[in-house]
């Protein structure tokens, strides 16, 4: 009788490996995301990501994108772990505490968390040092202005965000001291009018290079209506602007994807905290438009060499802030922690950190 | 230099209220008719897709206005049938209707995220456009802008003017009365409702078209639900409504500007994001405060469902 029943159960088991086809089953890989995938922005380079992934690993993947960052993410990443996905990647900042609490229930479940500050002892974080490419951008920006007027659209005064601005101030910097950066708010990620009417009035206040934080392509295409100069966020926006973009630093999530569920599929992944750059292939900037001339190109050849060294880093010393107090003294780099808690802008903002 | 700021920002506040007033507009006149449609955000969502769509595959920007207002108007027509044929409930019906749209715009406008249209030149009138300060901002904006202005007036004279815009009204007080002395109210409401539509969908057909141009899910913002809040702030008058949304887009574009200067100034940014949304409300309570003028102008079927006996 038990033994029946045991041949029974075995010639079930034998009979389900058939049906997914290799006796094995394709381990399943899933990705939440806050925003439609759409064709520029955050999303579209995770989901770049993931089509990386299935390549190059062969495990199935699924996706929800849209997910409001409430109760529903909390619903989406739940599913996903309990239909026995291998990893679940998080991309939105917004997911961390219900994946947290979903990570809980689910221990044999992977999960990663991208640009969060929690762990778990299954639950990892992922962020990329965006802030690389914005030096680097703002170096050209600081070559290409000639007005020395340079225009900044943000969505939310979050260090992600001031990172951004400080660095690529701090770049313009580097090779014109004159230049001086003028930052808009507009308190939302996405608004494609708003972002477009900020854009417009940095342009039409003397800023003659734009650039953004927010999630729509609106400010590459102000510049080029205006015929000024723009660079690119998340994505190449060539695009939306062929003469306006000088460049973008755009995120690249694939490789890492990549490691982390080869790692989970062989038992060696631990939760960490990866805060990668140009070093570890998670940053790059976009084709150089040809506007930009020989010797800035070189002079950025250089700097993106450095960084892929780690012989540079973008906030390195001195440091000084908008009212003239020192942050990081000259010969040393800003820490993680430091980076982690800015929250005031450095010298060349001409505005005013909202408080 | 100081005058020329002052220009930009009067340019860009009409630009920015031009899509809030056609909507509003047309809710107005739909409302008046005793209809209540929530479902302006989803019919502007379909007029944007549609009018982006259109201009993009035959090049005619008056084509792709025609098909947003086309678009905006079917999607009402929905709503009509739901509510004044079918009697749904219309707060219900039009939420739905506005969830229904976000998400088939989104649907239909897969295949165009990445695609751009050309910048749509302004129509300078001359002459006039040459005005200091002012000039620029009245008389060198793009058509639709123009036709927010002739579709106030439009608006004013057929309802406080004419006589189907007094049938109009009536239906919307009194529709057992209008209905007694032989109008055809639920006719008139279906007919209200649509035009209430294919104004939303002009609105729509604005942003993507005229205004961003370019086409995103979501990229209508809230501005239907804007529109929606206008209209009832405005205790459906349509000057109102005009002094409303320009109030809006006038400290939405202030407000930029102010954090573009780098003046000093100690109010948190998120703050000065609410503004606009604080000073039109404001505003129109102060000016609507009078419990009377209300009531004057509410229309007092507003929302409720009508069946004609026998």
């Amino acid at each position: 009788m038990t033994l029946k029943k045991i041949i029974n159960k075995l010639a079930l088991i034998a009979l389900l490996g058939a049906m997914t086809g290799t006796g094995m089953a394709a381990d399943n890989v899933g990705f939440v995301y806050v925003s439609p995938i759409g064709d520029a922005g955050w999303t579209y380079q995770h989901d770049l990501g993931r089509l990386q992934l299935e390549k190059e690993t062969g495990v199935t993947t699924s996706f929800v994108e849209n997910v409001p960052e409430g109760p529903d993410a909390e619903r989406v990443i739940r599913e996903m772990a309990k239909r026995g996905d291998k990893v679940v990647f998080a991309t939105s900042f917004g997911f961390m505490n219900y994946a947290l609490k979903v990570s809980k229930t689910f221990r044999k479940t992977a999960f990663v968390h991208a640009t969060g500050y929690k762990m778990g002892k299954n639950m990892g974080l992922v962020n990329a040092r965006f802030y690389e490419g914005r030096y680097l951008t703002g170096v050209i920006a600081g070559e290409m202005t000639k007005s020395n007027v340079l225009g900044y659209v943000a969505a939310f005064p979050i260090p992600e965000v001031m990172q951004g601005i400080n660095a690529f101030i701090k770049g313009a910097r580097s090779v014109n001291p004159k230049a001086e950066l003028r930052v808009i708010w507009v308190n939302s990620w996405f608004d494609p009018g708003k972002e477009r009417q900020a854009a417009l009035t940095l342009l039409s206040q003397e800023a003659d290079v734009i650039t953004h934080h927010t999630d729509s392509t609106a400010v590459v295409q102000a510049a080029e209506d205006q015929g000024k100069y723009a660079f690119g966020y998340h994505s190449d926006m060539a695009k939306y602007g062929p003469k306006a973009h000088l460049t973008a630093t755009t995120h690249l999530w694939g490789d890492y994807y990549v490691k982390t569920v080869k790692e989970v599929q062989a038992g060696t992944w631990k939760p960490g905290s990866v805060w990668g750059g140009y070093k570890e292939g998670m940053i790059a900037l976009a084709p150089l438009n040809e506007a930009i001339p020989a010797d800035v190109r070189a002079k950025i050849k250089v700097l993106e060499a450095d960084l892929v060294a780690g012989r540079f880093h973008p906030f390195a010393g001195p440091v000084i802030d908008q009212s003239g107090k020192t942050i990081v003294p000259a010969g040393q780099d800003m820490t993680d922690d430091q980076l982690n808690q800015m929250n005031y802008y450095l010298q060349g903002v001409v505005s005013k950190v909202p408080n | 230099m100081e005058s020329s700021i002052l220009t930009s920002i009067l340019f860009a506040t009409i630009v920015a209220g031009t899509p809030l007033i056609i909507v509003a507009l047309g809710q107005l006149v739909a409302e008046k008719s005793g209809v209540l449609n929530l479902g302006a955000e989803g019919m502007m969502s379909m007029g944007a897709i549609a009018g982006f769509a259109i201009t993009f595959e035959t090049g005619s920007v008056w084509l792709g206005v025609l098909g947003g207002m086309a678009a905006g108007a079917l999607m009402s027509y929905l709503f009509a049938v739901v509510v004044l044929t079918l009697m749904g409930n219309q707060v219900a019906t039009g939420l739905a209707l506005s969830i229904l749209g976000v998400g088939l715009s989104a649907f239909i406008g897969k295949s165009y995220e990445s695609e751009i249209l050309p910048t749509i030149e302004a129509i300078r009138i001359p002459l006039l456009a040459d005005i200091p300060i002012i000039g620029e901002p009245l008389f060198a904006q793009q058509s639709l802008v123009y036709f927010s202005w002739a579709l106030f007036g439009a608006i004013v004279w057929f309802l406080y003017r004419s006589r189907p815009g007094l049938v109009l009204r009536a239906v919307g007080e009194s529709p057992s009365s209008a209905h007694s002395i032989g109008y055809p109210v639920i006719r008139i409401r279906y007919l209200a409702t649509i035009f209430g539509g294919a104004m939303a969908g002009i609105g729509g057909a604005f942003l993507s078209v005229f205004y961003t141009p370019l086409w995103v899910e979501g990229m209508v913002a809230g501005r239907g639900w804007i529109a929606i809040a206008l209209v009832v702030f405005a205790t459906w008058r349509p000057f109102r409504v005009l002094v409303g949304a320009y109030l809006f887009g006038g400290v939405m574009v202030a407000q930029l500007f102010v954090q573009g200067s780098g003046l000093e100034i100690n109010i948190p940014s998120q703050f000065l994001s609410s503004l606009p949304y604080l000073a039109t409300i404001i505003v129109l309570v102060i000016i609507s405060r009078d419990q009377n003028t209300v009531r004057l102008n509410a229309p007092v079927s507003l929302g409720q469902p009508y069946r004609p006996d026998a």
